[in-house]
């Protein structure tokens, strides 16, 4: 008699699927955790992604100021720049000089108060100096301090507050994130092994017959590795869609809406991170419910 | 072929289950073992489907060592045995039909030789025409023929029937006999466990007698006195 090694994958599917059916209320409930664990983590990853790219942009639309010795010439000034642009952090400087930087101040002014500039013009108090934009405002310290190691800078003003203070937001939202991501994680595998655990007891008795015929521990095995599978991609395409529409309707209220007006908030659109999202999503799912099944089913089939 | 050399069984409770049994079955043969509650027929059925190993001794069934066989290969001994059980064991929402494809299906077998295999198997046992029925719209007697045909099904080289006919009535009891003695007289080395006096002295086979632990006897011909 022809004998395959492996059973059907219709025999595999359609037992893990009537398993889900079966134990209907249990699957629902491990579905609903795994869909409230997800948007949990979902939640606090994409608000981590927000605050990262608000980060970013703030970096790059806020610059720092290295101030140029004064005793250097003009054309020394100016060669400055190149151990500026040299440093790793730095994602672009601008040469202002001296006389740049007095216009510029007298610009700000209006009509009115430049009056009182006057005279000044001959008396410059101003240095040459460098705009400089930053790639990761999280590291302005650490460039600060080489900026004012450079030889020709004297001095070096930034004022990066709100960016400062998003940089601490992000590393307490992702400490949290990262906390809630393995407890909801491990709760998820737990809800789903004993889902499994209920449809194994349910099937106790075939399980024992199909040891007794001579069925493989795999063979056996991938019946409840479907089913956790299933329950664990239902979950996610459900917390996917989810998370979707929630993000969407947040993100339409929230965007160009500073809280205090200072800064304008920009919310990433959802279709930019779509694809990671429902990769994350997916592979969670699958990744749960491997791992709850077989951590159940690894019980049950000692021999 | 079956052979236990002086075999030892102790649990991990301390009970002393067997105390150096050694029995041989050869192929074709057809064995009664019988014995009173607690003497070791159970054990003895566990070693030979390598649900446990002997304590000291040696066990060979089929060509397996059952006391070095490895976890993997304890399938493939399992699928030269056909294991009947005195309450049958049926999967209840399953068909007579499906429940004796089952066993075929578990061990990877095509859907071709199942269509081929089943029907032949179930005409054996005489339950063709109730192949769609589902195990409780069964007597006993019929079930216990599910079981049988749900054994037969891989053609194994050896059925153990375990108290096959403890849930049956005389009369069905002696026609599960009848079916183990046809599926024998094919060539199927049979191992019967009972306690019925008559039913075994019925069919004069080679009786193995074990009592607390021990063979105490081992005659051809229906000898029964424990």
């Amino acid at each position: 008699m022809k004998k395959r090694i492996h059973g059907g994958t219709g025999y595999f599917l359609t037992e893990g699927v009537r398993s889900i059916f079966v134990h209907g209320f249990m699957s629902f409930a491990a579905v609903g955790v795994i869909v409230a664990c997800l948007i949990i983590m979902g939640s606090f990853t994409l608000l981590t992604v927000n605050i990262n790219d608000m980060i970013v942009s703030l970096g790059q639309s806020n610059e720092i100021a290295a101030f140029v010795d004064e005793e250097l010439s003009d054309a020394q000034a100016l060669s400055v720049g190149s151990s500026i642009n040299a440093l790793a952090n730095v994602r672009d400087s601008v040469f202002v000089s001296r006389e740049q930087a007095l216009q510029d101040f007298i610009e700000r002014f209006g009509e009115e108060d430049r009056k009182l500039l006057e005279g000044y013009e001959n008396k410059n108090l101003f240095r040459h100096r460098y705009q400089i934009t930053l790639m990761d405002i999280s590291q302005i310290d650490d460039t600060i301090s080489t900026l004012e190691q450079l030889r020709g800078v004297a001095g070096v003003r930034a004022d990066m507050k709100i960016a400062q203070g998003l940089v601490a937001v992000r590393g307490v939202v992702r400490v949290i994130s990262l906390a809630l991501i393995v407890v909801l994680l491990l709760v998820s595998v737990f809800i789903i092994s004993n889902t499994i655990k209920l449809a194994t007891f349910d099937r106790k008795e075939e399980i024992a017959i199909m040891r007794m015929v001579g069925a493989t521990k795999a063979f056996i095995r991938w019946p409840f590795v479907v089913q956790g599978v299933l329950i664990g991609l239902i979950g996610s395409a459900a917390a996917f869609f989810i998370q979707w529409f929630l993000y969407e309707r947040l993100a339409g209220s929230i965007t160009g809406t500073g809280a205090s007006g200072i800064i304008s908030i920009e919310i990433l659109s959802f279709s930019e991170l779509l694809m990671p999202v429902a990769a994350v999503f997916t592979a969670v799912g699958f990744f749960v419910g491997v791992g709850g099944s077989l951590l159940t089913i690894r019980k049950f089939l000692k021999v | 072929m079956v052979r236990l050399v002086d075999v030892y069984k102790a649990y991990d409770n301390g009970t002393k289950a067997l105390k150096g049994v050694t029995m041989r079955i050869d192929d074709g043969e057809f064995v009664f073992l019988i014995g009173p509650s607690g003497s070791g027929k159970s054990t003895v059925i566990k070693l030979l489907t390598s649900e446990i190993r002997p304590t000291e001794g040696k066990v060979l069934v089929n060509g397996f060592n059952v006391n070095t066989i490895r976890v993997s290969e304890i399938p493939m001994l399992r699928r030269t045995l056909g294991v009947i059980f005195q309450d049958f064991r049926l999967i209840e929402n399953k068909s007579v039909y499906e429940n004796v494809a089952f066993a075929m299906r578990v061990v990877g077998a095509s859907h071709r030789d199942i269509k081929l295999r089943v029907p032949y198997v179930l005409d054996l046992v005489g339950l063709s025409h109730k192949a769609r029925r589902r195990p409780f719209e069964l007597s006993g007697g019929e079930q216990q023929r599910v079981a049988v045909a749900r054994a037969l099904i891989n053609n194994p080289r050896v059925i153990i029937a375990d108290e096959p006919t403890g849930n049956l009535d005389p009369e069905r009891s002696l026609e599960i006999m009848m079916l183990l003695e046809r599926i024998n007289a094919l060539g199927t080395t049979v191992l019967t466990v009972s306690h019925e006096k008559e039913l075994v002295n019925r069919f004069k086979k080679r009786v193995v007698t074990i009592d607390n632990g021990k063979i105490v006897g081992d005659r051809q011909g229906g000898y029964y006195n424990v």
